[in-house]
């Protein structure tokens, strides 16, 4: 090989160094500079109260088939209008169930189930799948990439995804085409001091009264008091979740 | 010295992968303004055609290292010329996946929170990890190769690639291994199935570029070559045949998942056939007669083989990703249940135009890639000039 082809390769890869270290820096620097603004904000001020775990039981006996008073409530109260499509959002749904051996039948509120072990805050890739120290799982809708691994991971096809741009928001309950979300089990209204979601209201003043909802953990509350009394499943138990939902009758 | 005619073919290549790749990311933004709504996925199918794209291209990255793998780690002449190629489509391959499914993200836009924020106990930001890493370490095993004051680098620099990859392949099966809730999924074989499903796959693609390549430059394999290339295709083939076969009887054997299996293998429609007529019979059983038969084996014979385990792999992720979801969840084991959200009953889903294509733009991006990575250096396997052989 003669000196010339060397001196140019030498050019080149002298030059594709230059350029692979440059692109390294233009992108790199970006998200160092953003990690010092992140570093930077206050800490955000803790509301949950960790002593406390909101949970729902429904008493399918209760429930009348063909009611939806409960799915009508949540649509209302969170803004989602009535869904038509399987793209449509739906954070509470009722399932007609019949017992393939025995033919019996119920009628069963079904909604995120606000496990303790969530499978969708364990894949959840940016941590916006969370947790509260309540109980309550929520979407954070800030840094919600869409990608929908939560869905995947849940066992109760409880999260839907936004699949279309959004108009006449709550503004209690923010939502975003593109991100996931869920029942909050109307966490702006435990926020506010209230003491009760929109679906056991309605269902309450329907006078069926099949889903109470309350603090598991307060010995005194309705919720307690009937779980320690009566018979009462969690959906899919043997994935060992521990869902803050009950059900009784099923 | 490339003369006019070439690069003339250079740029004429470069402004079809750029089109393809312009088109794939016109239909991501059409995704991103009308939202998923235009798409065939909803809220039981959420991950569709995108993701058999983005899959197939990120599995076949790592698989595709193997020619690599085995000329630098474990020293055999034949592949050694073959590595940086391999290098290259490995790199090209995962860009492209991850372009894929970076638009396929309800907010693509927020790709820089996936950066900056990570749940160590999900499998989708340990491969956030592992894809990074991956084009990190490849990028420097290229570099030992192409650099001669680094060549004695280029084993270590292959080992890590190679330890990374069955890692980073680990990952990827892991992302539907760790579904406790799917049927279709939750199983530990999962992440042997596509490590091996990743050798097939990626020396597929190495085969099909090399033909390309050894045609445009008018050139022909050494008999001896293209006969150990073929020989191993067809041992990938049918060990992945025996995975996927393992992984079904262990389903058949769990009571509770046999409504699933006779589902995916016999009553679903185009899953079963998707299984049997493409996975199976075009992608597999009619490649290995094309690789095995002595009759038969010749370039356009290899070639033939390596396009029907690409076209399979399509039809085996298609039936994996879309027909697993497609399969009700069982909230209410012993039940027969319905509900206005489709409960209890098989989902629909109809890939649309704008997922095609940024499917495709997908593939477009890695073809750009490898197509200027050739150009501007040195990828061409050289075995038969004497004077380059180690």
């Amino acid at each position: 090989m003669s000196g010339e082809p060397k001196a140019v390769d030498g050019g080149r890869r002298a030059w594709l160094g230059v350029a692979a270290a440059g692109l390294a820096g233009v992108m790199l620097a970006p998200g160092v500079r953003l990690i010092e603004i992140a570093r930077a904000a206050p800490a955000r001020t803790g509301g949950a109260d960790p002593a406390v775990r909101w949970g729902m039981l429904i008493d399918t006996t209760k429930c009348a088939p063909g009611c939806e008073d409960c799915v009508t409530a949540c649509q209302t109260e969170n803004g989602l209008g009535t869904p038509t499509r399987p793209t449509d959002a739906r954070w509470i749904r009722k399932i007609e169930i019949k017992e393939i051996k025995t033919g019996r039948q119920a009628s069963v509120p079904v909604m995120c189930q606000h496990c303790a072990e969530p499978p969708c805050v364990d894949v959840c890739p940016t941590g916006a799948s969370f947790k509260r120290a309540d109980g309550i799982v929520l979407v954070d809708r800030h840094s919600c990439i869409g990608c929908r691994y939560c869905m995947m991971a849940c066992p109760y096809k409880a999260r839907s995804f936004v699949h279309e741009p959004l108009t006449d928001q709550h503004p209690d309950v923010p939502r975003g085409k593109g991100c996931v979300e869920s029942c909050t089990l109307c966490v702006h209204r435990l926020d506010r001091g209230e003491k009760t979601t929109a679906c056991a209201e309605a269902c309450a003043k329907a006078g069926h009264g099949a889903i109470v909802f309350g603090d598991l953990n307060d010995p005194g509350s309705e919720i307690a008091r009937r779980v320690r009394e009566i018979q009462t499943t969690q959906l899919r138990a043997d994935l060992k979740l521990d869902p803050g939902v009950r059900y009784h009758g099923i | 010295m490339k003369t006019i005619a070439e690069t003339r073919n250079f740029w004429l290549l470069v402004a079809l992968g750029g089109l393809v790749t312009a088109v794939g990311l016109g239909a991501a933004h059409t995704m991103e303004v009308h939202g998923h709504v235009i798409t065939g996925m909803d809220n039981a199918v959420v991950w569709g055609l995108p993701h058999v794209f983005a899959i197939f291209m990120i599995v076949a990255a790592s698989g595709v290292l193997n020619v690599a793998s085995i000329g630098s780690v474990f020293g055999q002449p034949v592949y050694k010329p073959r590595a940086p190629l391999s290098g290259l489509l490995s790199i090209a391959l995962l860009a492209g996946g991850l372009m894929v499914l970076m638009l396929d993200l309800g907010r693509p836009e927020r790709v820089i929170v996936a950066a900056t924020h990570y749940n160590f106990s999900s499998v989708f930001a340990w491969n956030v990890f592992l894809y990074s890493g991956m084009v990190a370490i490849v990028a420097v095993y290229l570099w030992t190769m192409f650099e001669r004051r680094f060549n004695a680098w280029s084993k270590p620099a292959g080992i890590a690639a190679l330890v990374w990859r069955f890692v980073l392949t680990t990952g990827t099966g892991s992302i539907f291994g760790f579904l406790v809730a799917r049927q279709a999924y939750q199983s530990a074989l999962l992440a042997p199935l596509f490590i091996v499903l990743s050798f097939g796959w990626g020396l597929a693609v190495f085969l099909v570029v090399q033909a390309a390549m050894y045609r445009w430059n008018d050139r022909h394999l050494p008999a001896e070559t293209l006969a150990r290339l073929s020989r191993l295709l067809g041992v990938f083939i049918a060990a992945s045949l025996y995975l996927v076969a393992v992984y079904h009887l262990t389903n058949l054997y769990f009571a509770r998942q046999a409504g699933f299996e006779a589902f995916i293998l016999r009553d679903g429609g185009i899953f079963p056939l998707l299984f049997w007529g493409g996975y199976v019979l075009l992608g597999s059983v009619l490649p290995m007669g094309l690789l095995f038969h002595p009759r038969w084996r010749s370039e356009g014979a290899v070639l033939a083989a390596a396009l029907l385990v690409v076209a399979g792999a399509f039809a085996w992720l298609f039936v994996f990703i879309v027909g697993g979801q497609a399969w009700p969840l069982d909230i209410f084991p012993g039940h027969v249940v319905s509900s206005s959200f489709s409960d209890g009953q098989i989902a629909a889903y109809r890939p649309t135009a704008p997922e095609w294509l940024l499917g495709i733009g997908g593939l477009g991006a890695a073809f750009l890639l490898t197509t200027i990575g050739v150009r501007a250096l040195d990828f061409m396997p050289q075995d038969d000039l004497p004077a380059v052989k180690h």
